[in-house]
């Protein structure tokens, strides 16, 4: 690892500051994904500002028909959370299959975004149920935030502060994952609430993306049967030692009958 | 250099350490803790399993000085006055491990399934343990023994 300047403000207007005054900062979170990357020596940051200080950042909270989760609220603790459990239980299942507990003890739902992994499982969480994430300038939704393969609109100096999901009358993520480190090889969210129907997959492609004939064919019949004959093609598919593009194609609409089958 | 302050196995300690320093140098270079092993070093095996604030995390993958003010438990703060907990003394009666080298995750990833969960099933404490890789038991005797021990530390 090469050495950084460390900092850890107790606001996030002296997070911001401390961000935009750095030659080169960087925001740590749990640092599961940017301390491996740190000690690979794939980044070089001059300043690290660790945002654990801030409690501002962290818990639960319902706000209207949302739950809103803060940046720094950990896998474990969503995956625990009573009111996610009893409003969104999609949304623990999918906190609770991250990783592993050391794991999902330290990394962060904002941390999780903001590093826009292709095969993380919260992308799909976020568009699959129509979720808004907001930063300490303004507030984007989740089908405009994940812009492609660990990229976001998320601008250099900006700092993700929670993410607030509408509550949905049913949902269901079913995951195919990698048996080694849990991530997802397809992952698919399926919602329904006031916003519709959304399908949404995470770990197929290089960002994650919604489904709309499937979508479409749900709203008239929410069953499993209804998306049967629904293929979505290999091409852009993501293809690597752990499965091609056309067996991603394939598991997309294997784990979209799951997910809704296990909607209900 | 910043200076970090943590209470190491009930221990506060002091120390100036580069922002670099991983918690697991701190604990096995600056505290000569050794029994936090480095297995992989990548996030992947558990063999650097520590509490911090009662969690367990890998140590490998955390800053000390991200453990600023945390209270952290290692394998080597587990004993009392000289008597095995029981978690290790499980370990220790149902052959829970053979070169022992992922025996102090292992023992520190049981300790805080019992503290978090209570009673745990067979199939709980296997996916509990999907951080935790052993290259010699299969495991059966480590979850064995957890069973065991978690009985222990509830009796
Ligand atoms: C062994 C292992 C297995 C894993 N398995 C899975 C899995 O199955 N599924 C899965 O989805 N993930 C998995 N992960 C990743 C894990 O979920 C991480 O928690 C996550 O990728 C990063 O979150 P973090 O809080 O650790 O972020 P960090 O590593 O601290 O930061 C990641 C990036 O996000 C930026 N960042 C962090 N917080 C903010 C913020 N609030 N605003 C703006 N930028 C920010 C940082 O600057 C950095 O670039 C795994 C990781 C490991 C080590
Ligand atoms: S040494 Fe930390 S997980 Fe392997
Ligand atoms: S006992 Fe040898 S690695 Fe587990």
């Amino acid at each position: 690892m090469y050495e950084f300047n460390y900092h850890r403000p107790a606001s996030l207007d002296a997070a911001a500051s401390a961000l935009s005054g750095a030659g080169e900062g960087k925001i740590v979170a749990g640092g599961m994904t940017l301390i491996p990357t740190l000690k690979q020596r794939l980044a070089q940051p001059s300043d690290l500002i660790d945002l654990s200080a801030i409690a501002d950042l962290k818990g639960i909270s319902e706000d209207g028909g949302s739950i809103v989760i803060g940046a720094m609220t950990t896998h474990a603790e969503v995956a625990d959370n009573a009111t996610v459990k009893a409003k969104i239980p999609a949304l623990a299942d999918l906190a609770e299959g991250i990783g592993d507990i050391q794991v999902r003890n330290r990394g962060t739902i904002g941390g999780s975004i903001a590093n826009a992994d292709p095969a993380a499982d919260y992308p799909g969480g976020l568009v699959g149920l129509g979720a808004t994430v907001r930063t300490n300038k303004r507030e984007i939704a989740a089908d405009d935030f994940f812009t492609g393969m660990f990229e976001t609109a998320l601008a250099e100096d900006e700092i993700v502060t929670a993410v607030a999901f509408p509550v949905p009358d049913k949902a269901a993520y079913a995951k195919f994952a990698n048996p080694a480190s849990r991530y997802a090889i397809v992952g698919v969210l399926v919602s329904q609430g006031a916003g519709g129907v959304r399908v949404a997959v995470t770990g197929a492609g290089p960002s994650v993306f919604r489904v709309t004939e499937m979508e479409q064919a749900l709203a008239s019949n929410f069953s499993a049967a209804a998306i049967e004959g629904i293929a979505v093609p290999a091409d852009g598919l993501n293809s690597d030692i752990h499965a091609s593009a056309e067996y991603r194609a394939h598991l997309v609409g294997v784990m979209a009958r799951r997910a809704v089958a296990a909607a209900g | 250099m910043p200076s970090v302050t943590m209470t190491v196995n009930g221990q506060q300690v002091t120390r100036d350490v580069e922002g670099r320093t991983l918690l697991t140098d701190f604990l096995r270079q600056d505290l000569a803790l050794t029994g936090t092993h480095v297995g992989c070093d990548t996030s992947q095996c558990g063999a650097c399993v520590v509490h911090v604030d009662g969690k367990s995390v890998k140590a490998c993958t955390m800053l000390a000085v991200q453990a600023e003010g945390a209270e952290v438990t290692t394998i080597e703060g587990l004993a009392q006055n000289g008597e095995l907990h029981p978690m290790q003394a499980a370990f220790k009666e149902h052959h829970g491990l053979q070169c022992g080298f992922c025996t102090p995750g292992m023992v520190m990833s049981a300790v805080d399934l019992v503290n978090t969960k209570g009673e745990a099933s067979e199939t709980e404490i296997r996916d509990w343990l999907e951080g935790n890789i052993c290259r010699c038991t299969g495991y059966h005797n480590i979850v064995k023994a957890i069973q065991a021990g978690a009985k222990a530390m509830r009796s």
